[in-house]
């Protein structure tokens, strides 16, 4: 477990910032703290690295403390052995490729026969043409490519990484994305991800810590939080949407779909590389979600899924959200109009169909949780 | 009138003892102008502001007068010379070592201005990255702080240098003027404009002067583009 206790004024008057949290995040998987820009999500990992030292708290990574200020007990930054990926990178400039990675690298043999070893790394983060040139010469994306190598190759207790796709375009992003999602499979350590990126932390996290004005506002299952209405506000509007878990039941090659089981249901998404058996998580948009109150006939749309009305949100111009429950209890959100929601009579209780289309699930949306469950 | 463009004995040994006082203000002056840069540009402190004015007052001085400072202090009857005698046998009023403390008091500011823009001009960022893969303070200093300052301490080694090479008031007053000891070039030159005959010899050395600081600045060209390459060396 991982657990950062701070309580601080952070800058000065006028415009000081009071940052008071408490937060656990499990000792395996990815946790996400999402919350919009200066909402202290990265002081929050400033203050588990040792970058900022608050007045009052406790840092606490399993058994190991790292900060106590009532203990008097505060290791230094090097030290603490968290491998910490920033927005900008922070390569040095004077350093080759391969000398940054291998800046951090442990001096002890223990530590330094750990997994990943260098090669490792380069092969999967695709550095091996990189490793001569200079980070001045670089790309974005293969500068954040270096920085998680470098972060990775100190064999560190945990990983700290602060937006680390903020800083890069659409391109970059989806190119780097599958690598992220991936991590673990070379260092099974807890990730701690601080994004305002609700795409990204639906795909590589499974834990939600949702940070607001300095103050942890609520935690839990990916899944949980972003269905929770009264969160709305903090995951956003835009968002909306919901996380389906399910496991891929049977592949149809000759169209590139696969047909994954969601309790008693099935959904059919894009192939993308999956194989029947594995576990996926699927994260649809409440705008993607069209309800019916019989299932169409004659129609392009291949999903259709039984489900009963929750609640309704309230409305706010033309459209309201609607919470669905799937037969297996998992949610679903649909965004509709008013309009149609009077004349369906969506009301809580309420059976209607949800239909889905499938190209409306693209590859941000599906992803494997995270390997620390499986 | 330059009938004789070849040097005398004493014209070399005065060229030779220039830049043995140049490069040594340098080399001792570097290190504690480095320190003092990184003191003035990373700490915050009561009294740095003092530091601060207390490190530029050769720059608003007379020289001379930095030169009877040093004499009042360091010669044999001051305070801190009389220390040096007595203790360890050292004398510098009047040597070479004294010239080149002379001219390192003259060139620490330039170097230290120099030195602490470079030093300033770096991202905290990528100390702090450093730390948290594992540096100490002292290794984050050594590997990451000075490479990215080079520029900067290149600079401040020229300045210092040249400074040193230029070094008349201070130096004149505080070890005086003796040949083969402490008579360096613009001593010996000032030395053969005040003697009958000697016009020949001041143009030679003059023109040596310039030679001698355009060396030099060609030098640290090359060095200060080199370092640039090797920052942003291309594939």
């Amino acid at each position: 477990m991982i657990r950062v206790q701070a309580r601080t004024i952070l800058g000065h008057e006028p415009g000081a910032f009071r940052l008071d949290v408490d937060l656990e995040a499990p000792a395996d998987g990815v946790t996400a703290l999402f919350g919009r820009s200066g909402s202290g999500k990265t002081s929050i990992l400033k203050a588990m690295a040792g970058l900022l030292r608050p007045r009052q708290g406790r840092v606490i990574l399993r058994d190991d403390v790292l900060l106590d200020t009532e203990a008097g007990v505060d290791v230094p930054v090097d030290r603490r052995r968290l491998g910490m990926v920033f927005q900008d990178g922070r390569l040095f400039p004077h350093l080759s490729v391969r000398r940054n990675l291998l800046y951090g690298a442990p001096g002890s043999p223990e530590l330094a026969a750990e997994p990943p070893s260098l090669d490792a790394v380069v092969e999967r983060l695709g550095l091996g043409p990189l490793l001569d040139r200079r980070p001045t010469t670089l790309s974005g994306g293969e500068r954040q490519r270096v920085a998680i190598g470098r972060a990775l190759l100190m064999k560190p207790r945990a990983l700290l990484m602060d937006e680390p796709l903020a800083a890069l375009d659409a391109e970059r992003k989806a190119e780097i994305l599958p690598m992220l999602a991936d991590l673990q499979a070379l260092r099974r350590v807890p990730i701690l991800y601080v994004s305002h990126q609700m795409d990204e932390v639906v795909r590589l996290a499974d834990t939600l810590a949702l940070v607001d004005n300095g103050r942890i506002v609520a935690s839990g299952p990916v899944e949980d939080l972003t269905s929770r209405l009264d969160l709305r506000p903090l995951t956003g509007r835009h968002e909306a949407g919901a996380v389906l878990r399910g496991v891929v039941s049977r592949i149809e090659p000759e169209w590139d779909l696969a047909t994954v089981a969601v309790g008693q249901d099935t959904l059919t998404v894009p192939a993308r590389a999956m194989r029947p058996g594995i576990e996926v998580r699927i994260r649809i948009r409440a705008r993607d979600v069209t309800l019916a109150l019989d299932r169409p006939t004659g129609m392009s749309v291949l999903n259709a899924l039984p489900t009963t009305v929750v609640e309704t949100s309230e409305a706010d111009g033309p459209h309201i959200d609607v919470r669905l429950r799937l037969g297996d209890g998992q949610w679903l959100w649909a965004r509709i109009t008013r309009k149609s929601a009077a004349a369906l009579g969506v009301a809580p209780g309420r059976p209607m169909i949800a239909l889905i289309k499938t190209v409306a699930i693209d590859r941000h949306s599906l992803a494997p949780p995270p390997a620390g469950e499986a | 009138m330059i009938a004789d463009a070849s040097l005398s004995v004493e014209e070399w040994t005065a060229i030779g003892l220039s830049l043995k006082v140049g490069f040594w203000s340098v080399v001792t002056g570097l290190p504690l102008a480095v320190t003092i840069a990184w003191v003035l540009a990373r700490l915050r402190f009561p009294g740095k502001a003092v530091l601060d004015g207390l490190v530029h007052v050769p720059l608003v001085v007379p020289p001379v007068v930095v030169g009877y400072l040093l004499l009042v202090l360091l010669g044999r009857q001051g305070p801190i010379g009389a220390w040096l005698y007595e203790v360890l046998g050292v004398t510098v009023a009047f040597t070479w070592q004294g010239a080149v403390i002379a001219s390192t008091v003259m060139a620490f500011p330039l170097m230290v201005r120099a030195i602490r823009l470079s030093l300033e001009a770096i991202d905290p960022g990528l100390e702090a990255a450093a730390r948290t893969l594992g540096a100490s303070r002292a290794r984050v200093f050594a590997t990451i702080t000075l490479p990215l300052a080079a520029p900067g301490l290149l600079v401040g080694a020229m300045l210092g240098f040249a400074r040193s090479l230029g070094e008349f008031g201070a130096t004149i007053t505080f070890v005086s003027n003796i040949p083969g000891e402490t008579r360096t070039l613009p001593l010996a030159l000032y030395t053969y404009t005040q003697v009958p005959g000697g016009d020949a010899a001041a143009i030679r050395l003059m023109i040596l002067s310039l030679i001698i600081a355009f060396t030099a600045l060609a030098v640290s060209e090359i060095l200060a583009r080199r370092l640039k390459a090797r920052m942003e060396a291309t594939v």
